[in-house]
């Protein structure tokens, strides 16, 4: 194997490790908000240092990989992408903290009522779904299955838009809950930023694949429709 | 933003070595006032190929062409072109600095002296405008009168820039300029290059993939007396559309 491919390896390993920590913190964060359980919040928010120091580690190691081998082409592309899908991981990585933040403030699990009408979970699934699918697109180089990562964005999206009306409307028959409700809404709103950050990544996957810009781009069809 | 001239046009370019094809099919136009580097492995055609923009493969035993190259759209082989006049428009610089045994002041007005200019004066400023075009002047108008080859490796390369200058060519050739240089020189004859293309029209041939990407606005990747691809040195250097340009840019060939 040439010494540039190892290297590459070696960075994209590392970036993988980084990953399995943050799905960790995203999988427990699901039981922790559940069940409002204190215990495993605290470990999620713990992790935030490991996850932190992988971060570091791996700009480092692009920074070096550029001053040293100068890459071009497919392998300047990787690199780059790489660079932001872990910044990008890293910030799935606080946002899972965040929601442990949350999860501490509550006495007791959410209203079931309350879960089921907004659809929460249904919308956390979701996020770990596209979470654990880009990860196989990484994997694999795996530039359809991204991009199918990138029309999962589409149903939290929808979730999250809906999310404000139901609240409000939970808020006026159930004024003494109104904490519990607010803190629902804004771990809806992470989940919506966790659906944001992994659709970033599936677009690196397809910047350094195909040479192809993707983000953006729905953007401005939406405009033009 | 107005489409530049192109300078150098080649058209349907074939090239023989005897019965060893060199070149095959070659279609490329060079723009006017830019550089344009030739990459590729050894062997692959690109410094034949440079050669041919000067006619320096004529004396070659059994080199032949087919096609065209069209300077300012003129045909530079055909048959009523002097080839001497041709050189005068295309200079040439070497992979090795090849000044001549004489006085640095000699080197330079060579070209000049070749042409019957005896006029003391008008050498002198063309010495010194093609020297200070080079950035030697400083470094060289003291020693005027010493022998060319007492200069480092870099300064020789620089001279033979300016004497290349000193006939005012609208194009110049470079075969691997920088390839026998330490980095300072070579980062000096890359400025230089970077200087001279709002004069001249620069071809230059090169090993080195990172200075291609520096000094040049086009790159063509060569490879068995192919041209491969094509395009503006950005797209080649981050999304070459060809594998075999990407497989060679990167490192991966074979």
């Amino acid at each position: 194997m040439l010494h540039i491919d190892e290297e590459l390896n070696r960075l994209r390993e590392k970036l993988l490790e980084m990953w399995d920590l943050v799905d960790y913190q995203l999988t427990s964060g699901r039981d922790a908000v559940m069940n409002a359980d204190h215990e495993l919040a605290d470990q999620i928010i713990k992790l935030e240092r490991k996850v932190n120091n992988y971060d570091i580690k791996i700009d480092r190691m692009c920074e070096n990989f550029f001053a040293l081998y100068t890459p071009v082409a497919v392998d300047l592309r990787t690199v780059l992408a790489m660079l932001k899908i872990n910044t990008n991981l890293e910030r799935i990585g606080d946002t899972a903290e965040g929601m442990a933040h949350f999860v501490k403030k509550l006495d007791r699990p959410f209203d079931p009522e309350l879960v089921e009408l907004t659809n929460m979970m249904v919308m956390y699934d979701q996020a770990l779904a596209m979470f654990r699918e880009c990860r196989v697109a990484l994997v694999k180089d795996d530039t359809k299955l991204a991009k199918d990562v990138i029309k999962l964005d589409k149903a939290l999206n929808k979730i999250y838009r809906k999310s404000d009306v139901i609240i409000t409307k939970y808020l006026q028959a159930n004024p003494d809950r109104i904490p519990e409700a607010l803190a629902l809404l804004s771990i809806i709103k992470k989940l919506e930023r966790v659906g944001d950050q992994v659709t970033n990544m599936a677009e690196e996957i397809i910047f350094y694949r195909e040479a192809k810009v993707v983000k953006h781009k729905r953007k401005k069809k939406k405009k033009e429709d | 933003m107005t489409k530049k001239h192109n300078k150098l046009e080649a058209t349907n370019l074939d090239a023989f070595y005897g019965d060893f094809h060199a070149l095959k099919n070659i279609n490329v136009a060079m723009e006017e006032k830019a550089v344009t580097a030739f990459i590729g492995p050894s062997g692959c055609g690109k410094s034949t190929f440079l050669r041919t923009l000067n006619r320096m493969n004529d004396y070659i035993d059994g080199f032949r062409i087919q096609g065209q190259i069209l300077l300012d759209d003129r045909d530079i082989y055909a048959s009523n072109v002097r080839v001497d006049e041709l050189r005068k428009e295309v200079g040439m610089v070497f992979q090795k600095p090849n000044p001549f045994p004489k006085t640095i002041f000699e080197n330079v007005v060579y070209g000049l002296r070749i042409q019957g200019i005896k006029d003391k004066k008008v050498l002198q400023e063309a010495c010194e405008t093609s020297l200070r075009q080079t950035a030697l002047w400083e470094e060289v108008k003291d020693k005027l009168d010493k022998s060319a080859l007492a200069l480092s490796g870099g300064q020789q390369q620089r001279l033979c820039i300016a004497r290349a200058l000193a006939i005012s060519p609208s194009v110049i050739l470079m075969d691997e300029p920088t390839s026998a240089l330490d980095p300072i020189s070579t980062a000096k004859i890359e400025d230089l290059i970077h200087e001279l293309k709002q004069h001249y029209t620069i071809i230059i041939v090169t090993h080195n993939m990172q200075q291609a990407g520096r000094v040049s606005d086009h790159t063509a990747f060569f490879y068995m007396g192919e041209l491969v691809e094509y395009a503006k040195t950005k797209t080649m250097f981050t999304s070459p559309k060809n594998e075999r340009t990407q497989n060679y840019i990167t490192g991966r060939f074979g």
